[in-house]
């Protein structure tokens, strides 16, 4: 953590949560604390939990003990608290979950009309300028059932940003990407970690962990394992099962 | 490796010759089976051909033509199913211009038909001038509905509150009438019948069990516990039980233990099996497209804040939807098929009337062929253009898809 971030409060703040599904343990006791603008990456073997933990920052999974406190907003069963977190947290998916039967300029107005009750010019105004930041003005009119997986991916992240959030979420929004196209979604990711963004993304793409990351997660069994800085992860990991993860992935 | 710059052009298409030898002639078989089906065609056609001219006496058919159209709607209020029909025409003119691929076809059809109608020669003592001057209007209002709809660029969602005005309009003033109003006389719908019914059952029982169905599908997925059991019960009752019965059931149980003076009127009990009925299966075939949605349609939008309503009505159910179009149409035609069965209530449906008519004079009781085919082709042509305009609906949505 820098000395910068300390002295802010958390954006978001996990204490002791547990999550289980029927008798299985997902979540053993998560606690951390994110502050504004900081980049987390969180990284581990597949089936530690990694999606479940950020799923329940904003509530697509409920935890059963622990708190989590988002912008502010306690996570609890009150939907108005649920929703209120929903508008300041956009989230983007392994699969995209674009919505197939809307264009790609609905796509990304569809919640700022309905939710932020903007007008509609207003959102198509922003939702103009975030392809265009995302790379790819020209494709508004398509459906996403004609573009290519890494358009698909960055209407998704336009679609969260057209939102405002001030936290985005990525759950692993490269693995489901032919290698070619991982590219130009990294690049929208970097740049909107350099823009101030508060960030926190499940991913294996080291490259940009190194680049934007402050702060890397390492997740096993549904713990924390270890953390630190992408300098310290990577060059003075403590945790033997950080060392063989991080030696099963890098050198292959 | 090198890659080579030039294209191919696309195999040109075979020519007339050609595609007879490579489809019909192929083989010897093939031959036989071509020449073997082109003499069965002959033959069946010329049988048909003199049949329908020369054999068969459709004057059960020619003699009431009215009777088939409207049933015993009193003669001197002709004027209201006359104007009904002519708002309907002119509906369907409107339609044509801002639908056109699911409606042209079908507003031709209807016009060239209505216009040759009117202009037949036949001597009918029914078939007044009167009569004919409707009927020539209809393809008038149908093109003037058009040409309106293309000039003023009307948005379908007027469309659809002109229709919701005009089914109103129609069946709760203008048909029945309303004893307040000089010159609207009651006319119980003990008179009314013929394809008047029949429709008014077929439409009236597909416009309004769709929204039920939908909700039902919806109720059976609810997290409310008491919404989910009744969906679910009502959908298992009544898909367990034949169409048949639901209509004995309204028709004459509910009737027994109501009190005389609230009985429902014996059409609209028949219409409200009709679409418990539909209800019913239209909720089975919408849940088949519920299940089909991915969830992670739904996590994304929840993602986004949107309430459930939003997401509901925004995301999944317009996917889910033309996921089972096909299936609710082919349904609907089924029961626009089955409105047949209120004969056994005692409607005079157009199935009815064809039944009343053969035993108008003794003479006709051999003339079932010409009546029961005269009504066949009417119920085809409106299955015909159902089915139509469901493909054109399932291509013009494939659009999106990937
Ligand atoms: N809906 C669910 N029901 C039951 N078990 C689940 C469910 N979702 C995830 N799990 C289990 O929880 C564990 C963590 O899953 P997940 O968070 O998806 O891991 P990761 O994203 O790190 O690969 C896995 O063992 C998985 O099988
Ligand atoms: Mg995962």
């Amino acid at each position: 953590m820098t000395e910068e971030s300390q002295k802010r409060e958390p954006i978001i703040v996990c204490n002791e949560v547990h999550k289980w599904y029927g008798n299985f343990h997902a979540l053993r006791g998560i606690s951390l604390e994110v502050y504004p603008r900081e980049v987390i990456v969180i990284f581990g073997p597949s089936g530690s939990g990694k999606s479940t933990f950020i799923r329940t920052l904003n509530r697509l999974e409920e935890h059963q003990r622990g708190t989590i406190i988002v912008d502010g907003i306690e996570l609890s069963h009150d939907v108005r608290n649920v929703e209120a977190v929903r508008m300041e947290t956009g989230m983007v998916f392994q699969q995209f979950n674009l919505f197939p039967h809307l264009t790609v300029m609905q796509n990304i107005t569809l919640a700022p009309i309905w939710v932020r009750k903007w007008p509609k010019d207003q959102a198509e105004q922003v939702a103009t300028e975030l392809l265009e930041r995302v790379g790819i003005p020209e494709q508004a009119d398509k459906y996403p059932g004609q573009l290519s997986g890494g358009q698909q991916q960055r209407v998704a992240i336009a679609r969260a940003l057209a939102m405002q959030p001030h936290i985005m979420l990525f759950d692993e929004p490269t693995s489901a990407l032919d290698p070619e196209m991982i590219k130009e979604v990294l690049d929208v990711m970097v740049e909107l970690a350099k823009s101030g963004m508060t960030i926190v993304a499940v991913t294996h793409e080291m490259g940009f962990a190194r680049a934007v990351a402050d702060r890397m997660i390492f997740f096993d069994k549904g713990e924390i394992v270890e953390q630190g800085t992408p300098h310290q992860i990577f060059h003075d990991p403590q945790n033997d099962r950080t060392k063989l993860f991080l030696s099963q992935i890098l050198h292959h | 490796m090198s890659v080579t710059s030039e294209t191919l052009a696309p195999p040109a298409a075979l020519r007339p010759l050609a595609w007879l030898r490579k489809n019909l002639f192929s083989n010897w078989f093939n031959a036989l089976l071509t020449i073997f089906s082109l003499v069965f065609l002959y033959f069946a056609l010329v049988s048909i051909v003199r049949w329908v001219f020369f054999t068969a006496d459709w004057s059960p058919v020619t003699i009431a033509p009215l009777l088939f159209l409207i049933g015993q709607y009193p003669r001197d209020q002709l004027w209201r199913p006359a104007l009904s029909m002519l708002m309907c025409v002119f509906l369907i003119g409107l339609s044509w211009a801002i639908w056109e691929r699911y409606v042209k076809a079908f507003a031709i059809f209807l016009g060239v038909l209505l216009g040759v109608l009117a202009l037949i020669p036949l001597e009918t003592p029914t078939i007044t001038l009167g009569v004919r001057a409707v009927f020539l209007a209809c393809p008038v209002l149908i093109y003037l509905g058009f040409w309106i709809g293309r000039r003023l660029e009307v948005k379908g969602k007027y469309i659809v509150t002109l229709w919701l005005l005009a089914s109103v309009l129609i069946t709760l003033v203008l048909l029945p009438g309303i004893r307040s109003i000089p010159g609207l006389p009651a006319v119980p719908t003990t008179a009314w019948g013929g394809l008047l019914v029949t429709l008014l059952l077929a439409v009236g029982g597909i416009v309004l069990s769709f929204p039920i169905g939908v909700l039902l599908a919806l109720g059976r997925r609810s997290s409310l516990p008491v919404v989910k059991l009744f969906s679910i019960l009502f959908i298992e009752v009544v898909r367990g039980v034949p169409l048949v019965t639901i209509l004995f059931m309204f028709s004459i149980i509910l009737a027994l233990f109501l009190p005389a003076e609230s009985r429902i009127d014996r059409l609209l009990r028949a219409l409200i099996a009709m679409v418990v009925f539909s209800a019913a299966y239209t909720a089975e075939n919408v849940r088949g497209g519920l299940q089909a949605i991915p969830e992670g349609q739904v996590e994304a939008a929840k993602a986004l804040g949107l309430s459930s309503f939003h997401i509901t009505f925004f995301i999944v159910l317009p996917q889910a939807l033309r996921l089972v179009i096909p299936n609710i149409v082919g349904q609907f035609i089924s029961l626009f098929k089955d409105t047949t069965l209120v004969v056994i209530v005692g409607i005079n449906d157009l199935l009815g009337i064809g039944n009343a008519v053969l035993n108008l004079r003794p003479e006709f009781v051999r003339l079932q062929m010409e009546v029961y085919l005269f009504i066949a082709i009417i119920f085809w042509i409106f299955s015909y253009f159902m089915s139509y305009a469901s493909l054109e609906l399932e291509k013009a949505l494939g659009v999106g898809e990937r």
